[in-house]
């Protein structure tokens, strides 16, 4: 693994831009530059800027720069047999740390192991004013100041260009089996309900074409109890199973069709919108291969409580992600107005405006 | 707080708010209960104390206040550590007590939503008929309320498994400064946009004012087992920690006392510790009977191993009860042996454990303070107690001092300054340690897209620039002197 600090180079860069007033497009590894909308910029690679600053395995916390590829960070900690609890989806081998908590992707794991923000520990970002600022830091409790670090989650580089991430790990699991059986979506969501509700050693939970998928992680002993407690009707599977749902590679997600994202509780029954079904995190995030109109689809996900993202193959006219209330938006546009005054990270690639 | 009212019209403002009478105190003897929160060194009668009972009231209480420009700090249970609800003379003091009730269980997606004042237990105990639990357990459960927690990010003993309050909530409700009610978070498990949620926990009241929680719920384990371990040296019951964690096991919870904590412990509960022993663990296990069955097997082999020189296990439920009742006592049980105590709070990573301590001890020595630890050794977040006599002239700015020293050796060694109780009052000038000038002017900046004029609980949590001028001891950041543009006193 290449360790090469390019912090300064990368602030010099912002500074020049907010100055000049000129927008930055802040790239990793490219396998996520799909997400969100293309936005202008002359663009800010930050892939060169690797390697881990800390790891210390007794004390379940990683440190690296932004560039690091995911892959080095993963096959380091499998070395001690730890990994990264939020199980991020890999587009491609070059996926970044940075990538990964920008884009605020995680796997099937989600439900049961937490998401890239609930990992997170803390951040090295430059702003848009081209200041270097540290937040959180390498401990797991600590609240000393705005919790900064997990707001960087998700936010698609808007607010700051992330230099450096520390990461709480989590030891792997010693046995995991994945078990599948027929079931329809409507049971497979009441089923998931309920096994959520007891004390099962789950790790993931999904629903594809007549068919429940579920991983069980922990010890022998305990998940050969578990698999007792669940019923006979299980079958085994193979575990590449999940990885191809996490990193999009099964057929499902080769559909020419609009993909969309539906973020819902996880209990909502099947909802009535015309297209092909992938159901993961235990009912909570819904894949939709669907030509429906953007205003149905999110209007049916809006009426349960949920939010739904144009994830691909969509048409650059509509919003990718679904539009906030009024108000909601205005305090977006002034917390991005605080760490990017002059709007220059990632313009638009979020929102319009933001 | 130049931008702040008039404050003698008490009266005038009053009428132009238009509260029920019922929602206000206003005698002096009605607002001395309010003066101080958890952390009673610090007090201060307030102007006005507003007890609301609608969300509408909150919003219209915010609203006129901003309107006049007058100061509003809001409490909930005022069990806080840090003066985070620390009135003040020309503000009102916003009560959320009479928000005290349970609006929704909803089974199906494991979730309650409370309004802020109901207690962190209650939850717990209102879902428990349904195998289920509300996971952060800050050692004030039975008394500290849920909107309390969620501005504090409040944790507790199970912390490294379960996370803190950050972790196991799904959505607010917050009213902000010019009134505006906002949904924050959702109950699916993410929300568009920025994560407000993230932010708003742990905000100790300086960005909006909570309403509504809704928090995640678990299932309550199958079964949780204690072991109590005791060692000759808190050095190696550091290094026990470190083992257990590299062998891949996640303890619910990992607690450690010192020698001086542990006899007070046991003084005042009976939990059966050795009284002995220069440190002991606390360690719980839970999950599925068998897993929990393997573990207790192959961790008590760990702790021998590492050199403990006893290790219990629990017996039963009442036996597990009363180990940990010894831990949960441990700051009233140290209340009983000094006439007062000073609690910190840093976080250090944790291989710094030996160095932390021994540098602790030396300095206790020194100042002739004694200070007993108690230690979430499994987040490395460290409670050193201070013992003090208030009432011995000099003590108390002496024992200060001596806590600020504790706060930036955790920094020194990649810490924090507070783990779990928040800045408030108490830490606001260590802040000007572990941030430089840029950090602090980011968190100003974000202050201002919240509440532009700095009428929510002003003074606490972030420092301004002036105040870390006249503290003196900033970070220093590449060899040059913070805040060269300031004049120094």
């Amino acid at each position: 693994m290449i360790q090469q600090d390019l912090t300064e180079p990368l602030r010099e860069r912002i500074a020049g831009a907010c100055a000049d007033k000129t927008p930055v497009s802040i790239r990793g590894g490219n396998s996520k530059s799909f997400y969100g909308h293309p936005c202008e910029g002359e663009s800010v690679d930050v892939s060169q800027h690797t390697g881990v600053l800390e790891y210390e395995p007794s004390e379940l916390v990683i440190q690296a720069r932004a560039g690091t590829a995911l892959t080095d960070i993963e096959k380091l900690l499998d070395q001690h047999r730890q990994m990264l609890a939020f199980d991020p989806p890999h587009f491609s081998p070059k996926g970044t740390l940075g990538g990964a908590v920008a884009t605020g992707l995680a796997g099937p794991g989600r439900p049961f192991t937490g998401s890239v923000r609930d990992s997170i520990l803390g951040v090295g970002l430059i702003n848009g004013r081209g200041e270097i600022l540290n937040f959180g830091g390498q401990v797991m409790k600590n609240v000393a100041g705005y919790d900064v670090s997990r707001l960087m989650a998700g936010a698609l580089g808007t607010l700051g260009l992330l230099t450096d991430v520390s990461l709480k790990v989590l030891p792997k699991p010693a046995s995991v089996y994945t078990l599948q059986q027929l079931c329809s979506q409507q049971d497979a969501i009441l089923r998931f309900s309920e096994w959520m509700a007891k004390p099962l050693p789950l790790s993931a939970a999904c629903w594809f074409d007549d068919h429940l998928y579920l991983r069980l992680s922990g010890t022998e002993t305990g998940i050969r109890q578990a698999q007792h407690q669940l019923g006979d009707k299980l079958l085994e599977q193979a575990p590449d199973w999940w990885t191809s749902i996490r990193d999009h590679r099964h057929d499902f997600f080769q559909r020419q069709s609009p993909l969309w994202r539906l973020s819902v509780p996880p209990a909502t029954p099947p909802l009535a919108i015309h297209g092909e079904w992938l159901i993961d995190w235990a009912g909570g995030q819904r894949w939709l291969s669907s030509a429906e109109s953007a205003e149905t689809v999110r209007r049916i996900t809006a009426s349960v409580g949920g939010h739904a993202t144009l994830f691909r193959n969509g048409d650059q006219t509509t919003d990718v992600f679904h539009p906030l209330p009024a108000p909601l938006f205005s305090l977006h546009r002034r917390l991005k107005q605080a760490l990017d005054p002059k709007g220059i990270l990632n313009p638009g690639r979020m929102y319009k405006g933001l | 707080m130049d931008e702040t009212a008039d404050i003698a019209d008490r009266d005038g403002f009053l009428a132009g708010l238009g509260l029920p009478a019922h929602c206000i105190l206003s005698e002096d003897s009605e607002l001395r209960p309010y003066e101080c929160d958890g952390l009673s060194a610090y007090h201060q009668v307030p102007w006005l104390v507003l007890l609301p009972e609608t969300v509408q009231q909150v919003q219209s209480i915010l609203g006129y206040c901003h309107q006049q420009k007058v100061p509003l700090v809001a409490r909930g249970a005022g069990t806080g550590l840090s003066g985070g609800a620390l009135p003040l003379a020309n503000g009102v003091l916003l009560s959320l007590a009479r928000f005290n009730s349970i609006l929704d269980i909803d089974l199906a997606n494991r979730l309650a939503r409370v309004q802020p004042g109901v207690r962190n237990l209650a939850i717990s105990q209102t879902v428990a008929q349904h195998g289920l639990y509300y996971a952060p357990d800050p050692s004030s459960q039975i008394a500290c309320s849920i909107g309390g927690n969620v501005a504090e990010n409040a944790g507790g003993v199970h912390c490294l498994k379960y996370g803190l309050t950050v972790h196991n909530i799904a959505a607010l409700k917050i009213v902000c400064m010019d009134g505006e009610l906002l949904n924050i978070g959702s109950h699916a498990l993410d929300s568009a946009g920025y994560d407000l949620l993230a932010l708003m926990t742990g905000s100790e009241g300086l960005l909006g004012v909570i309403v509504e929680v809704t928090v995640r719920l678990l299932p309550v384990p199958e079964t949780a087992q204690v072991l109590l371990a005791a060692f000759d040296s808190v050095e190696t019951a550091g290094h026990a920690v470190a083992e257990i964690i590299s062998a891949g096991i996640l303890p619910a919870g990992l607690e450690m006392m010192d020698s001086l904590a542990i006899r007070a412990a046991e003084d005042f509960v009976h939990a059966g510790y050795p009284d002995d022993a220069a440190a002991i663990l606390l360690c719980e296990l839970d999950g599925t009977r068998a897993e929990v069955e393997a573990l207790i097997s192959e961790v008590q082999e760990l702790l021998t191993g590492m050199g403990a020189r006893d290790v219990r296990l629990a017996q039963d439920d009442q036996e597990r009860q009363k180990f940990w009742a010894g831990r949960k006592a441990a700051f009233p049980a140290v209340g009983r042996i000094s006439p007062d105590y000073y609690c910190m709070d840093g976080t250090i990573p944790r291989r710094h454990l030996g160095k932390v301590l021994s540098t602790i001890r030396q300095w206790s020595s020194e100042y002739d303070l004694p200070v007993a630890n108690v230690f979430h050794a499994g987040d490395g977040n460290l409670h050193p107690l201070i013992l003090y006599d208030a009432n011995k002239p000099g003590e108390l700015e002496r024992t200060e001092e001596f806590g600020g020293r504790i706060l930036e050796l955790c920094i020194s060694v990649g810490g924090t300054i507070t783990g779990e109780h928040g800045v408030g009052m108490e830490k606001i000038n260590q802040m000007c340690v572990q941030f430089n000038e840029d950090e602090l002017r980011q968190f100003h900046a974000i202050k201002k897209a919240f509440d532009p004029h700095g009428l929510l609980n002003p003074g606490k949590a972030i420092p301004t620039l002036a105040r870390c001028a006249e503290f003196g001891r900033m970070h220093v950041h590449g060899g040059e002197l913070p805040f060269p543009e300031l004049e120094r006193f």
